[in-house]
């Protein structure tokens, strides 16, 4: 009886800490400390930090200030004979117990989050995360919509070694993407989250979802965001050279304003694999996610749009530069000379110099440690695969999107 | 140190037990204290050079944006650091003083196994010495993190045997020194030295040799399966073969927690012996010392999947790893209440190794705070591999098992050299340490929080502020360790006066201190007999010659 009832005090305490915790909640973000989050399990998990760190720092003023009172009180200068005492089995036994209690006080609504965390039935939408070095796919179950996301160009130019460009001028430096993840309010998400290469982790601190997407495996996590807005990740586990550079953004939209996205994409990359009429401008893939329909599309839409129109050299290399930098020179570098072994150089390469078709097969569907960049236009493709052969003293032929379409076939 | 002590030696001790001369004395030595001084000497060397890895880290964390080196290396400097630190400094300085202290805290002549001993050190260097070639290696050098996971650990280049068989050989080196203070401890007791009358040190390092005894052959066999993956065509850890990336990581951190304390052990028992000495009062709850230190090397096997709780384990196990883990902050904040129950009523000064061992109950005790935190599952995935977990283990290894080693050394110098150390040039060194130590560290608790993830060369602008705070720190700190190099390598070079002790400590007690400073050559050769009060019973053998 009496253990039950204590139990009940301590749960009851701890339950007192976590609507403490909730009233930190009302502040806002902080360099300090945790975001409180965007939804009903990142408040909670909020709450249970707060909870712990007030119980931590209670503990702490406790046995700090015994010890500094005891290093004030009982210098040799004060208290010149020490006492004798060594032992007390009722001390150490009370000191075993109590701080048992505390546990328990404490693991219980950790439990209890815990659980729900875990529960990912009745979703309402499932989104298939994979993470590749260096940047994330991502595919909405059921909805035949898939996209990449990888880190922003103006991010990526500003972060190499010694790009002479300050990072204080980038916007949201290391935190924008090509193509954000977009996602509706009020809907339970789920997401299925595995990797193709080496393992990697998804995270997004305001929903408080963290979870390791590993090859072979997948795992899963869920999420049901409570407001409209833009939120970022990073990837949390260790996955090779460009770690710290594969963000993740997520746009949550009202629930009709991302159907109505959802159709849109869907329809525009139908009508890119089809006879869509042209949209006006090729707009090169500088992007940010502050725009909602990415211009990677745009540009995809324009580039199948024409198939047969051949673009001259100059306007395939200037495009080619823009995008290479995006997405080749994290391996293989800006100056073509890549990071043997792993990344090879690009400057006289087999590959690269070689036949058109086998340079865009091999671009396309990836190989070894390179991931497939078959996500790319035939406009975008070309021009980065004409930059690579007639760069860094490479002096191979021309590729027209023409040539790309075929190669896909 | 070591020659001027071996020459005292020969004044009062038969010729041909002394030392060979020159630099074969240090590589056929079979002597404890010639093997400690070694080990310590390494372990020292190779604090330096992780520390230079670590400003590195430091100065390219100085600022947002890449300005020094590519990330690659930068991954190289993290991986190798943490290697350098764990394997080559805090487990061969402990290494070194149990080879110092355990037979003359035990009244034991030498450890049990001498030529083993020489043999275990002797590897290190090899080990290291392959280890760090692959700096120079083309592809680089290891860049998956310590923790060796695949797939990722795979894609190493050349360098990558060079770890393994590295590995390997840190593992086989400490696994020969565990066995020998196994044995020795259970076998060469001084008459009347019971197991419940032996110094913490000595129980604290009873327990850590077990520990490395269960744990070492199953991070070898890790290491093994990595190697036949990458080149014998096996699939223990490759999803395309049918194997396993999640299986790598319950069987490291089963070796890996049990390590955590490997680490941090002996140093309790460090401190267990200097907070009673500059209290001048008996250790408060002896037993229950003894008690708790074997709780929490039994808990260490069972916690090991909190360091994963984010690979998506099912909720059961989940659940267990987190309440076995919370369980380990009993017997540890047994300990602390010990150590504060020990300091109370006392009478204390406050020398530098008590500056030292107070630092150390203090901010070890800050790292468990947030290691409590961490267990707690639900909020581990909002931590879990950010700057907070940076902040809370190194709090607990740098203010902790490093503090510690450093609080030894200043103990026990003058029982070694003969010689006692600056005691303003000590202080000094442990305010400056101690300061810089939480200017390095305690921002880096606000840059997990707020989002920093770890392992990272570059960051958003938000975290500027507090990262330009630890790169100060870590500089500060690393400067003032030269402090501690001076004055140590005055004790070990400097003329003996023959001013110092044989008890060099008031209110220090045990064997150790029953022999001259600096300890002769050979001690207790013919065991003392202990008392019940721990000292040597006085006979017509007078504690040593």
């Amino acid at each position: 009886m009496f253990k039950s009832d204590l139990m009940a005090r301590t749960a009851a305490t701890a339950a007192m800490l976590l609507a403490s915790g909730a009233a930190f909640a009302e502040q806002a973000r902080s360099e300090y400390n945790m975001p409180p989050g965007v939804t009903e399990i990142s408040r909670e998990v909020y709450g249970l930090h707060n909870a712990v760190l007030v119980v931590m720092c209670v503990i702490a003023v406790l046995v700090f200030g015994a010890m500094f009172y005891s290093i004030f009180a009982h210098r040799r200068s004060k208290n010149p004979k020490p006492a004798d005492f060594h032992e007390s089995v009722a001390v150490e036994i009370a000191w075993t117990i109590i701080p048992f209690f505390i546990l328990i006080g404490l693991a219980i609504p950790a439990a209890g989050t815990l659980i729900k965390m875990e529960d990912t039935r009745n979703a309402e939408l499932t989104v298939k995360v994979t993470g590749f070095q260096w940047g994330w796919k991502y595919e909405y179950v059921g909805e035949d919509y898939e996209f990449v996301s990888m880190l922003a160009a103006d991010s990526n130019k500003a972060r190499q070694l010694g790009s002479g460009i300050d990072p204080k001028s980038v916007p949201n430096y290391l935190w924008e993407v090509t193509n954000p993840l977009v996602l509706p309010v009020g809907q339970k998400v789920r997401f299925l989250i595995t990797a193709q290469d080496v393992i990697h982790a998804w995270w997004v601190h305001d929903l408080a979802v963290k979870k390791d997407a590993i090859p072979g495996y997948i795992n899963e996590a869920w999420t049901k965001i409570d407001e409209a807005g833009t939120f970022h990740g990073v990837c949390a586990e260790l996955c090779g050279r460009d770690h710290g550079f594969m963000p993740i953004v997520v746009k949550a939209l009202p629930e009709t304003e991302f159907k109505t996205w959802l159709a849109q994409k869907k329809g525009v990359d139908v009508a890119a694999l089809g006879k869509a009429p042209p949209v006006a401008e090729t707009e090169p893939v500088a992007t940010t996610t502050e725009t909602a329909p990415a211009p990677v599309e745009v540009a995809a839409v324009a580039a199948a749009a024409e198939p047969a129109k051949d673009l001259g050299k100059d306007e395939l290399m200037a495009n080619g530069k823009k995008v290479y930098e995006t997405n080749c020179a994290a391996c293989h570098q800006a100056s073509g000379a890549g990071l043997p072994p792993n990344f090879p150089s690009l400057i006289g390469s087999k590959v690269v110099t070689g036949p058109a078709l086998a340079h865009a097969q091999h671009t396309i569907k990836g190989k070894g440690l390179m991931p497939p960049f078959g996500n790319l236009s035939d406009a975008d493709m070309a021009a980065v695969l004409t930059y690579q052969r007639n760069s860094w003293g490479n002096k191979a032929s021309v590729v027209q999107p023409a040539e790309v379409a075929a190669a896909r076939k | 140190m070591a020659t001027a002590h071996a020459h005292d030696a020969h004044g009062h001790d038969d010729h041909h037990h002394g030392p060979e001369k020159g630099i074969m004395r240090w590589i056929k030595t079979t002597n404890h204290k010639d093997l400690g001084t070694l080990y310590l000497v390494f372990a020292f060397t190779m604090f330096f050079i992780g520390g230079l890895m670590s400003l590195v880290i430091r100065a390219e964390l100085f600022q947002p944006g890449l300005q020094f080196v590519d990330p690659e290396f930068f991954n190289s400097m993290t991986t190798l650091h943490a290697l350098v630190m764990i394997f080559g400094g805090v487990m061969p300085a402990f290494t070194g003083l149990a080879n110092w202290m355990v037979p003359m805290m035990i009244g034991a002549g030498d450890l049990a196994l001498p030529r083993v001993n020489n043999w275990g050190f002797w590897i290190l260097p090899f080990a290291f010495a392959l280890l760090l070639s692959t700096l120079f290696m083309p592809g680089g050098a290891p860049a998956g993190g310590w923790t060796m996971y695949p797939p990722l650990v795979l894609q190493t280049g050349d360098a990558f045997p060079f770890l393994i068989f590295a590995i390997h050989l840190m593992g086989i080196s400490s696994i020969t020194g565990a066995i020998n203070v196994v044995v020795t401890i259970l076998n060469m007791r001084a008459p009347g030295m019971t197991l419940l009358k032996m110094p913490l040190f000595v129980w604290t390092w009873l327990i850590t040799a077990y520990l490395l005894i269960a744990t070492m052959p199953v991070l070898a066999g890790a290491v093994t399966m990595l190697l036949t993956d990458k080149y014998f065509g096996t699939s223990f850890f490759t999803a395309s073969g049918g194997g396993d990336p999640v299986m790598f990581q319950h069987i490291f951190w089963f070796f890996g927690h049990p390590e955590v304390y490997i680490l941090i052990l002996p140093a309790f028992g460090i401190v267990s012996t200097i907070i009673p000495t500059f209290a001048r009062k008996p250790l408060f709850g002896y037993d229950s010392m003894v008690y708790a230190t074997a709780s929490i090397g039994f808990l260490s096997f069972i916690v090991w999947a909190h360091h994963m709780f984010t690979v998506g384990m099912p909720l059961a196990a989940e659940l267990f790893f987190m309440f076995s883990t919370m369980l380990i902050a009993v017997p540890t904040g047994v300990k602390v209440f010990n150590w504060v129950a020990t300091m109370w009523k006392g009478s204390m000064t406050f020398e530098t190794p008590m500056l030292f061992a107070l630092g150390f109950v203090f901010l070890f005790t800050v790292g468990g705070f947030s290691g409590l935190m961490l267990a707690i599952t639900p909020v581990d995935f909002q931590y879990h591999d950010t700057y907070f977990v940076v902040a809370h283990f190194h709090y607990v290894l740098v203010p902790g098992a490093v503090f510690s080693i450093i609080a030894a050394v200043y103990y026990w110098m003058p029982k070694w050299s003969g010689v006692m150390y600056n005691e303003f040039l000590g202080k000094l060194h442990f305010w400056l340490s101690a300061i810089f130590i939480n200017v390095t560290f305690f921002p880096q608790h606000f840059l997990g929080l707020a989002g920093m993830q770890r392992r990272v060369p570059d960051y958003n602008v938000m975290f500027s502020d507090f990262n330009v705070v630890s790169s100060v720190g870590a500089f500060a700190f690393f400067i003032a360790q030269f402090i501690f190099i001076g004055n140590m390598l005055y004790c070990m070079f400097a003329k003996r006066t023959g001013k110092v002790p044989a008890r060099v400590w008031e209110g220090a007690h045990g064997l150790e201190w029953s022999v001259p400073s600096p300890a002769p050559y050979h001690t207790f050769e013919d065991p003392p007999m202990v008392g019940a009060d721990g000292e040597p019973v006085k006979t017509a053998h007078a504690a040593a010659h």
